[in-house]
């Protein structure tokens, strides 16, 4: 090893992007649990939460570019730090789509679901399978991984298509389902954007492995 | 606390470097009052009969009387045969021995013979060429016999002055030169030899002064002639060489201090000429 | 997929070329092609053959009595190391640029006419005006067209060096080597000969060696990556440096090792 500074620094960028990973999937879980508990308080811990994303997130950029600027990485580092700044985009998205999620159910309240929530649900638990997933293939530079992991998001959008046919369905029955039928669209809109974003990381993933361009959803 | 007083010694560093510094310059000035002695001694005694007739008068009355224009002449035209013919052949040899021959035998014994010539007493290289110029190829004593004696006396030097001159010029050039498409003789006469002529030109010089000093060698080569030379083939008698026959021979000892003053200037003249052309490249190469 | 060098002219193709000095292996079977009005970058840790591999090209390597080569390099169709081929006539016709910029101790106009006056017979008129076209070339006239009698010693490194190129331009070749040309250099005047480098290579084929990364990213077309005398991958230099095949490659490039 001949810059082993320089390395080092590479494998605390990676760190980084672990444990904002791993923030951004708890705030997801949460705003889930919040939404179905109709705990507000906890909602409200979510959208306080993601200032520490927006640090992280903000720390990783900063640390991207000083290493573009002072270690000219290339081949190899260079795709790892191009991919890093990518999925650092794409997981602060999800952060803040989470933060949505949680203020919606602040907004909803102790209003009572025109529906008992599953699909909704699943999908946060599918989006967090596919982070995890992500992460994983990120740490260990596994690019097939990347590729099973991108093929969830087509279950999302199955599942997303379910929850808008359903809840239109409601709508159509009883105009006073409205207000609750939209907000849970919002919510299941912004799952489903999220399942795009992992997709995204995935692609990063795949380029930062084998230098190859992809397009995975 | 750190101690930087060096309290615990007995002398200072600075004591010690003054006492260094104050023996080095006892010893430069007990050389150069050597020197200054020798030369001075020479040059009380000898510079009563230095004028313009001692310098430009043929000898007479065997050398007591007249001057030593003779001796003069006899000594600048050995030195002139030496250098024309030593030259040549030490440049020459020195660019085989670094640029063309490789390491083997035939090249060892070439380097260890210039050795061992500039270790010969000059008395040795004096009697061979009485053997071999003056009687085997019957060229008699005269300016060519003790010219081609003296060449062996310098022929060391120039070699060696000039192999080190060539080993000056860097890799670089001679690459450069090399990568341009010339050939190796074309580097050698475009690049090698104009960048080591200041060192060849010094080593040539400091040769020449030995050259001039030199008595042993052309006692039995250059003959003792005090008449003028009018061929090459004649003899004549050097300066060193003249002196030591005022002295040996008790003709007369202000006439031989005379001679010794004008050796000297001699030999002056010449390391000055050296320093001089070295600065004059330097400035050129600049 | 299109095939690497597809659309290229091969200036100089070497086959299986394999290289001692004594009996130490420098090089091992250096199979390659350098393509015409390209530049080539060689990089490498040091001691892993790019300047021995660079000085087979125009035959330095034959000052150096040990060295032993086999294999075939073809410039053009002609066998470099073929039995009638003139070294004079080769080295005219591939041009090399050193390490350390080596003007000859000679005035700046001097330096520039070395070569055409061992080469051909110019009158003054024609030799003027290579020299100016041949400082021209190499990005010096402006600097130097009113001081043409000064010695080249008083220049500058980078413009001893710019120099130097002008120097081999005269001579008219169709390739030029450089070997680390920029390492003796500061940065902005290595900014100048890389920029040079680009300009020049709309005539002649560039083949540079280099140990700095960066340059032989910013400078070449093409890079080979050499390692222990032998050549672990040729390619394009963005592709090398970007998603290189070798493992070793990435590593060196990485900073890994080296």
């Amino acid at each position: 090893m001949v810059r082993d500074k320089y390395h080092n620094q590479l494998i605390q960028l990676q760190e980084k992007i672990s444990s904002l990973s791993e923030l951004v999937k708890n705030a997801i879980k949460e705003s889930i649990i919040s939404l179905q508990d109709h705990n507000v308080e906890q909602a409200v811990d979510v959208i306080k939460d993601d200032i520490k994303i927006d640090e992280i997130s903000t720390q990783i950029e900063i640390d991207c570019m000083r290493l573009l600027a002072l270690q000219q990485p290339l081949a190899r580092d260079l795709r790892l730090i191009v991919a890093i700044i990518k999925i650092n985009i794409d997981l602060e998205r999800t952060g803040d789509l989470a933060v949505a999620i949680a203020k919606v159910t602040v907004a909803i309240d102790n209003e009572i679901h025109i529906k008992p929530l599953v699909d909704i649900p699943r999908m946060a638990t599918v989006v967090c399978k596919m982070i995890d997933g992500a992460q994983r293939a990120f740490c260990e530079s596994d690019s097939d991984l990347a590729y099973d992991i991108a093929i969830f998001d087509n279950e999302v959008d199955a599942l997303y298509n379910q929850v808008w046919r359903e809840i239109m369905t409601l709508m159509i029955e009883n105009p006073h389902n409205i207000r609750n039928a939209s907000q849970l669209t919002l919510i299941a809109r912004n799952l489903e954007r999220m399942g795009d974003h992992v997709s995204n990381m995935c692609e990063s993933i795949v380029y930062m492995v084998t230098g190859k361009r992809v397009k995975l959803n | 606390m750190i101690n930087i007083a060096g309290h615990h010694r007995i002398l200072s560093h600075d004591t010690i470097n003054k006492i260094a510094t104050l023996i080095l310059w006892a010893s430069a000035v007990i050389t150069i009052s050597f020197l200054v002695y020798i030369i001075g001694y020479i040059i009380i005694r000898g510079i009563g009969v230095i004028n313009i007739s001692f310098l430009l008068d043929s000898p007479r009355m065997s050398g007591a009387e007249g001057g030593i224009f003779n001796a003069i002449v006899g000594t600048l035209c050995l030195v002139a045969i030496a250098l024309i013919t030593a030259v040549p052949i030490g440049v020459g040899a020195a660019i085989f021995l670094i640029e063309y021959a490789t390491d083997n035998p035939v090249t060892r014994v070439i380097t260890f013979g210039v050795e061992c010539l500039a270790g010969i007493p000059s008395i040795v290289i004096g009697l061979f060429g009485y053997a071999f110029f003056v009687v085997y190829l019957g060229l008699g004593f005269s300016i060519l016999s003790g010219g081609l004696s003296l060449m062996f006396m310098i022929l060391p030097w120039t070699v060696r002055a000039s192999e080190e001159a060539i080993k000056t010029v860097s890799m670089e050039l001679k690459e450069g030169s090399l990568a341009l498409g010339a050939t190796k003789w074309q580097t050698i006469v475009q690049i090698v030899i104009p960048g080591a002529l200041p060192g060849i030109t010094t080593g040539v010089i400091l040769g020449t002064g030995k050259a001039i000093g030199e008595t042993a060698v052309i006692m039995y080569t250059a003959g003792s002639s005090l008449l003028l030379p009018h061929s090459i083939f004649d003899p004549v008698r050097a300066l060193p060489y003249h002196l030591y026959i005022l002295v040996s021979e008790g003709i007369s000892e202000d006439m031989a201090y005379g001679s010794a003053v004008v050796l000297l200037v001699m030999i002056l003249i010449i390391n000055l000429m050296a320093i001089g052309i070295q600065k004059m490249c330097n400035k050129r190469m600049k | 997929m299109i095939k690497l060098l597809e659309n290229e002219t091969i200036e100089i193709e070497s086959i299986d070329i394999n290289l001692w000095y004594d009996d130490v292996q420098a090089l091992k079977d250096i199979s390659i092609k350098l393509p015409k009005n390209k530049v080539t970058a060689i990089i490498g840790p040091s001691g892993c053959g790019k300047s021995t591999f660079l000085r087979c090209i125009n035959r330095m390597n034959d000052l150096i009595k040990t060295c032993r080569v086999t294999g075939e390099l073809l410039c053009g169709s002609t066998d470099i190391y073929g039995k009638d081929i003139d070294v004079i006539t080769l080295r005219k016709k591939i041009g090399m640029v050193f390490q350390k910029p080596n003007p000859f101790p000679m005035s700046i106009y001097d330096n520039i006419a070395y070569g055409p006056r061992i080469h051909n017979n110019l009158n003054k008129n024609k030799l003027n005006d290579l020299v100016e076209e041949s400082l021209r070339s190499a990005a010096l006239w402006d600097e130097v067209k009113d001081k043409l009698n000064k010695s080249a010693l008083s220049l500058s490194g980078g413009q001893q060096q710019r120099l130097c190129i002008a120097r081999t331009l005269a001579v008219k070749p169709e390739v030029i080597l450089f070997d680390e040309p920029c390492s003796a250099l500061d940065p902005i005047s290595t900014t100048r000969i890389e920029d040079l480098i680009g300009k020049l290579k709309k005539d002649y084929t560039i083949i540079i060696v280099t140990h700095n990364m960066q340059q032989a990213a910013r400078a070449s077309d093409y890079t080979a990556f050499f390692l222990l005398g032998e050549m672990i991958e040729f390619g394009k230099t963005k592709i090398i440096f970007e998603k290189p095949k070798q493992k070793s490659t990435e590593d060196y490039i990485t900073g890994r090792f080296g």
